[in-house]
């Protein structure tokens, strides 16, 4: 009798992943600086420099963590980091 | 000989680019949707200006994976000719048509007003009835059109002459003052090496008939039907 219990019914894990995607270093960040700006007019010292950036949360199932890491990448290189302009990085849960 | 212009869920000048097609050039025009996977024989695609996908992530970013995109990139390698547009030409960087990034305008602001570009590159099918460093006044429309590119990239980009367009006073003098955006060396519009496809932040659609306060954008378009009928037979 064929089984229909094959590799599918395998188990998949929950991860949580947040992804940071910032300007590389020596990108021109208008918004940052204007920010900076800001900051110096409310009174704040000593403020050097403020970069801005997007966070994304991230939820989805995978085999296991290795797994996540590579598609994780992939996503970040093809959709949510422009890699001429921005650097990204993720933490995983 | 036949234009497509493409439609992307928030593109917005996609009325104005069929009309200079149709209206002033007298050339045959169709609309071309963003979930199409032909370009119905088109022989020059037009990517308008507009919010394609809300500009949600970074402009361009979304619009870069929709179905039609993907034969765009084909017809492009295949020479075809693709002109992108204010939207158009940051959805032609996403989808690495066209090399560089777009930064936020340095004023953070939305910067809608004419503004002068000088020609620098007239050996492409769309500059070709320009003369060298020819002034066309042509209205920018955007909040991200500050062009970004690597050293290596800029170094490129001016050894292959791929620098198309750039800001300039109305005598054609570069000056930062009329560089609208805080583009890189007042970069308004670039090509890429084969030169078959633009990109530009300015709206030539948009100053193509004297009632507009300009019609410097009839030559590229007529460029580009110039090229069509003696460089291909069409």
């Amino acid at each position: 009798m064929p089984s229909f219990h094959s590799s599918e019914n395998k188990k998949k894990e929950y991860f949580k992943a947040t992804v940071y995607v910032r300007l590389k270093d020596g990108v021109l960040d208008p918004q940052g600086s204007t920010i900076k700006r800001a900051l110096g007019n409310m009174g704040y010292k000593g403020i050097e420099e403020v970069r801005s950036g997007r966070v994304f949360e991230i939820t989805m199932n995978s085999n296991n963590k290795e797994e996540t890491e590579k598609l994780l990448d992939e996503i970040c290189k093809k959709l949510l980091a422009n890699p001429v302009i921005e650097k990204y990085n993720f933490e995983i849960r | 000989m036949k234009f497509g212009v493409i439609i992307f869920p928030g593109s917005n000048c996609d009325y104005d680019a069929y009309r200079a097609v149709k209206d002033v050039l007298k050339e045959e025009v169709e609309f071309l949707w963003h979930q199409d996977t032909s370009l119905n024989d088109c022989d020059c695609v037009i990517l308008p200006g507009g919010f394609s996908y809300g500009d949600y992530l970074r402009t361009g970013a979304i619009a870069r994976f929709s179905p039609i995109m993907q034969r765009v990139v084909r017809f492009a390698q295949e020479g075809g000719l693709v002109l992108g547009i204010c939207n158009g030409f940051q959805i032609l960087l996403e989808s690495g048509l066209l090399p560089g990034a777009m930064l936020r305008n340095q004023s953070l602001r939305f910067v809608c007003k004419y503004v002068y570009i000088r020609t620098d590159g007239v050996d492409t099918p769309y500059t070709n009835l320009c003369k060298k460093h020819q002034v066309l006044k042509i209205p920018v429309a955007h909040s991200d059109g500050n062009y970004f590119i690597s050293e290596q990239g800029l170094r490129e980009l001016k050894d292959n002459n791929q620098v198309v367009f750039r800001y300039c006073d109305p005598s054609g003098r570069m000056d930062p003052a009329y560089n609208p955006n805080g583009a890189l060396d007042n970069i308004a519009g670039i090509c890429n090496k084969q030169g078959n496809v633009l990109g530009m932040m300015p709206h030539p659609e948009r100053a193509s008939e004297d009632i507009l306060g300009s019609d410097d954008g009839k030559y590229i378009f007529r460029s580009i039907v110039n090229f069509l009928k003696k460089e291909k037979g069409i």
